[in-house]
């Protein structure tokens, strides 16, 4: 027997956690341990210790030795649907933007529009773009102060990111600092009972962050609370020095939070229907292409990097749910038949929710709801069914 | 759990149980369902198929992988496991029970050739360092 890796190369994204074959080309016939070896150059969280003494399979995540697993993944999907769980996102990257006029620079970085937050704390879901108008990466802004913008970068792409932005202010904003705040950690809190779970073992941010709206922030001191997320479930993401991370770990664990490895968090965020960068988009995809049109403001008559790309290409390809038919599993890089060409799924996994297979998949603009396409799994053109997505989220099945 | 010592095995990850009328069981082991994870999905060799040994003939495929199986000698398939359409997961909670498909081998010696359990737990463990 051999299989896809659970370790991803480069670009730095958990590609094989769904992935399929066919990525393994000329390797797959090989007999070979398909696990990791141990590698002493992985990157540690301070969670690490933490993660081992709790029986976690730990994996090679782009570089990063992270947990997948701590048993079962699909019980610990359902967990964070139902109850609450928690995950080590310490490998992420908190940058700081500080200086005078931090959103003018932000309306020109990035593709969503920096003025739709003027509530403090607000947060803003983004891409941020080449000129040619590929994807470098998405990311969460935080308005805190008009001289203060937190930004959350994903991991595999945070040194390449933190390069563009102080590229980029130094042509256009000079007088601003760009700080990558690696002394900081990271813990996701998920679930319908996270935030009271937070509050029991935090007492003294209750009153600071009951107030939160979703996709708001407040800074405690040590502690900023997040009420963000990468499940389709309520919750905070919470940012704290990293010595404090172990012991917030181990305290949410003994209020009952289970944790929660990277292998859930990926068929949370599918069901969800949220992106993950190096999958769904990357610097070769128009965002218009990777269902991200929400979040590119071309409304405005502001300028932004990649605007004018964006502007001289129609998109001809879109990102669409795809539910399987028959019986097997949807993967990435499956090619798509439909009746307007070809198309290819983006993500594709077994759904705990729906107990069924389930994918994002870019194909032709024509392509609607309802459609029933052929995906081509191994010898097999297997029958699926094209969805509006998402496809679960705040413990329901939206389809 | 321990690898049983009256079944064979294959650096592939694959068990092989011999049955007192000479055809064999075969699934896969301990170690493979641990690093798959939860498995939704099995797709066993039709029955009639003429097998080479080493030869991909079924796959397993977990919440987060999809792996190959392969015949552990040449052989013709006479049974799959039908049970495991609708519950791949006892494929984690019984792996030495939760066969995949049986082979009439055409040549029972080839079986002998195989890892006995020591041989087997000796190349997990140099795997796994």
């Amino acid at each position: 027997m051999s299989a896809c890796p659970t370790t991803e190369g480069a670009d730095g994204f958990i590609r094989n956690l769904s992935g399929i074959k066919d990525r393994w080309g000329a390797t797959r016939n090989r007999v070979a341990p398909f696990f990791l070896k141990a590698n002493m150059t992985l990157k540690t969280t301070p969670l690490n210790a933490a993660h081992r003494a709790m029986g976690a399979k730990m994996v090679d995540f782009g570089g990063w030795d992270m947990p997948v697993n701590y048993g079962s993944q699909i019980d610990e999907h359902h967990q964070v649907r139902n109850d609450v769980g928690m995950f080590d996102v310490s490998h992420m990257r908190v940058v700081d933007v500080k200086g005078i006029r931090v959103r003018a620079f932000l309306r020109y970085l990035l593709a969503n529009n920096a003025d739709k937050i003027t509530l403090p704390g607000k947060a803003l879901y983004s891409a941020m773009l080449q000129p040619e108008g590929g994807v470098i990466d998405d990311l969460i802004i935080y308005f805190m102060t008009e001289e203060w913008f937190r930004i959350v970068v994903n991991a595999g792409t945070a040194d390449k990111d933190i390069a563009w932005m102080k590229q980029q202010a130094a042509t256009h904003a000079p007088q601003l600092t760009i700080t990558s705040r690696d002394d900081l950690a990271m813990v996701a809190i998920q679930g319908p009972n996270a935030r009271a779970k937070v509050w029991q073992v935090l007492p003294q941010i209750k009153s600071s962050t009951e107030v939160l709206q979703n996709f708001q922030a407040a800074d405690c001191g040590e502690y900023f609370v997040a009420r963000t997320g990468y499940t389709g479930e309520d919750g905070f993401e919470v940012m704290l020095p990293k010595e404090k991370v172990e012991i917030f770990w181990y305290a949410l664990n003994k209020a009952g939070v289970k944790p929660i490895g990277l292998g859930a968090r990926d068929t949370l965020r599918l069901e969800a229907g949220m992106n993950l960068y190096g999958q769904d988009m990357d610097e070769t995809i128009n965002p218009l292409e990777a269902g991200m049109a929400w979040t590119v403001d071309l409304k405005s008559d502001r300028n932004f990097i990649g605007k004018a790309a964006l502007l001289a290409n129609t998109p001809t390809r879109k990102l669409v749910g795809l539910v399987l038919l028959d019986r097997g599993v949807l993967r990435s890089h499956q090619k798509i038949q439909t009746a307007q060409g070809e198309g290819e799924i983006t993500s594709g996994s077994f759904s705990p929710t729906l107990e069924k297979s389930i994918a994002l998949a870019r194909v032709p603009n024509g392509v609607q709801i309802g459609d029933t396409v052929q995906v081509s799994i191994r010898d097999k053109m297997l029958a699926a069914q094209v969805v509006k997505y998402p496809f679960a989220r705040n413990g329901k099945r939206c389809i | 759990m321990s690898n049983p010592g009256n079944l064979k095995y294959t650096a592939s990850h694959e068990w092989v149980k011999t049955e007192v009328d000479g055809t064999i069981t075969i699934g896969i082991t301990q170690h493979a369902q641990e690093l798959l994870g939860d498995m939704v999905f099995v797709e066993a060799p039709a029955v009639g198929r003429k097998l080479k040994a080493k030869e991909e003939c079924a796959v397993v495929e977990s919440v987060k992988a999809a792996a190959d199986v392969y015949a552990p000698v040449s052989g013709e398939v006479i049974a799959a496991n039908s049970e495991l359409d609708s519950a791949p997961e006892r494929i984690n909670s019984d792996p030495y029970a939760a066969w995949i498909f049986k082979i009439k081998p055409d040549n029972l010696a080839d079986v002998a050739a195989l890892l006995d359990a020591a041989v087997y737990q000796a190349l997990v463990d140099s795997e796994a360092h």
